[in-house]
């Protein structure tokens, strides 16, 4: 039997999305090298395309494919001894992982191993990224470094100095120990959300979202989300890219000009998104006392429920962003905090709370304060004044529809 | 188990261990109960002399008075540890009192 090339193409294309970190993660273990597994994985990607092709796509994909590459780590073993070097990976047996933690809760999981030990602290953020994307979501160099407007060699080679650092340090292919998994969960959030923010806002460039990269981030949210269902800051990060995501058709209008929330069309809002992201939200509060994920998820929950951008509670965002500065102190989050703060007291009372964080000086460079300054001086009839924070904010921008979108108002400002 | 040096960076006082605060030294007393509770083992504990009693030697062979880096937080101290991984290194690397600095944990080449 043969099976029609595209949609074999398509089956493979669809495995690679699905499958990848469960067949990389498991092939891991045999290989006991990273490069070993990657390579044997890719192998039998290439291999599926044309055994599929000529004897149709098996009903597992994802357990020929662990199998195609488990058995070309077998025989790149065998071949070769000079693979088992000294740089040797660790992977722990699930019996010491059980012997060393044993009130741990029994999450087996070769993926999650794979995923904490991408986003281990010991690596730095940026190598972080880019081994998660690479090993867990198996994105191609050449990809990530065009997503993150980096060189390809550069990426390659943070890819191969995080690889050698995990070898030689030993750093383990297990879940971290109880005391220690808040702090490293945090870190794999981070990861995931950062992912999510690169490809929502192109920090650079022509287009305002990369689509790409905010798929592998729900994609890799949802999978830790299923691995981890009693962790209610999963669920909250998930439900804040949901919710963020279910605006991506309103954010620019047809010529790339940014909108503000309160000028997009919230009837092409994602209903099934902001749905899906709500009862995560309800369901993440219910369980305790909520995380800097699940609060800005909160807060995104609200802005997208809101009929109109007059309507929406802000009251109750403020006093959301009050608890978020609390368990998680940072002057960006006191900005955001401020804008909210203008739609209860007006603006003249959050442009106090904006002066008070520009005198502070920690935010110096941060391209929203000026342009938050200014919008707030705008409402307040103070243009002139208006003008020059756009202008400085102009400075700052780094994308096109940034860019549009102050130039606009600089000239609706100098028009009046 | 692989071994790891841990290098303990802080700043020197004038008058070295003995102007250490209590609650640093009660700290380090209990380090190695702490690092056995771990599951590492101690290969080697070090404390270094302060800084002014160091000599370096250029390249060329010029012997020069101090330490070869000159910084706030100097090299105190070190353990090598015999650990499972790097968590359990950090663990033990964690464990270690500091007023100001801070530790290095770094893998040993072995054969």
């Amino acid at each position: 039997m043969t099976v029609a090339r595209t949609a074999v193409q398509r089956a493979v294309a669809d495995a690679h999305r699905r499958e990848w970190a469960a067949v990389l993660a498991t092939t891991v273990r045999v290989a006991g090298d990273l490069d070993l597994a990657e390579e044997c994985v890719q192998e039998a990607y290439v291999a599926a395309l044309d055994a599929w092709t000529r004897s149709g796509v098996p009903a597992k994909p994802g357990a020929w494919l662990t199998t195609a590459a488990k058995r070309n780590a077998f025989d790149a073993l065998r071949r070769a001894d000079v693979l088992r070097s000294k740089l040797h990976l660790l992977v722990e047996s699930d019996v010491t992982e059980t012997a060393i933690a044993p009130e741990a809760p029994a999450v087996h999981d070769d993926r999650l191993r794979l995923v904490f030990m991408c986003c281990h602290p010991a690596l730095s953020l940026e190598s972080q990224v880019a081994l998660t994307l690479r090993l867990v979501c198996g994105v191609a160099v050449a990809d990530i470094a065009k997503a993150f407007l980096a060189a390809e060699t550069t990426v390659a080679a943070r890819i191969t100095r995080a690889k050698k650092k995990i070898a030689a340090a030993r750093v383990p292919f297990q879940m971290p120990g109880p005391a220690d998994l808040p702090e490293r969960l945090d870190a794999v959030l981070t990861v995931i959300h950062l992912v999510f923010t690169t490809g929502h806002t192109a920090p650079s460039g022509g287009q305002l979202t990369r689509t790409d990269l905010v798929e592998f981030a729900i994609d890799l949210a949802r999978m830790l989300n299923q691995l981890m269902p009693t962790e209610r800051e999963v669920r909250g990060l998930l439900a804040l890219l949901l919710v963020n995501h279910a605006r991506r058709d309103t954010r620019t209008d047809s010529s790339g000009r940014l909108l503000l929330l309160e000028e997009q069309d919230r009837s092409l809002w994602d209903r099934a998104g902001i749905a899906e992201g709500h009862r995560l939200i309800v369901s993440a509060l219910a369980d305790g006392p909520p995380g800097r994920f699940t609060l800005q998820a909160a807060i995104a929950g609200l802005h997208a429920t809101a009929s109109t951008y007059a309507v929406t509670d802000w009251e109750q965002i403020v006093t959301l962003y009050d608890e978020l500065i609390k368990v998680w102190p940072s002057p960006v989050v006191e900005l955001n905090r401020a804008v909210a703060a203008a739609m209860v007291h007006g603006p003249a009372f959050a442009l106090r709370l904006v002066e008070q964080l520009e005198c502070d000086g920690r935010l110096n460079g941060y391209r929203y304060l000026p342009a938050i300054k200014a919008d707030l001086l705008r409402r307040l009839g103070r243009t002139a004044e208006a003008v020059a924070f756009y202008r400085q904010a102009l400075v700052l921008a780094e994308n096109d529809a940034e860019r549009e979108f102050l130039t606009g108002r600089i000239a609706a400002c100098s028009a009046r | 188990m692989a071994q790891y040096a841990i290098l303990i960076y802080d700043k020197e006082l004038p008058g070295g261990v003995a102007d250490m605060p209590q609650e640093i030294l009660d700290g380090h007393m209990a380090v190695p109960e702490k690092i056995e509770k771990i599951g590492a083992k101690i290969v080697n504990a070090q404390a270094t002399q302060p800084t002014s009693t160091a000599t370096t030697i250029r390249k060329g062979g010029v012997i020069t008075d101090g330490p070869f880096i000159e910084s706030k937080e100097a090299l105190a101290g070190f353990f090598v540890i015999e650990a499972e991984n790097l968590d359990q290194a950090i663990a033990v690397g964690k464990c270690v009192p500091v007023m100001e600095g801070g530790i290095e944990v770094r893998p040993l080449i072995q054969e």
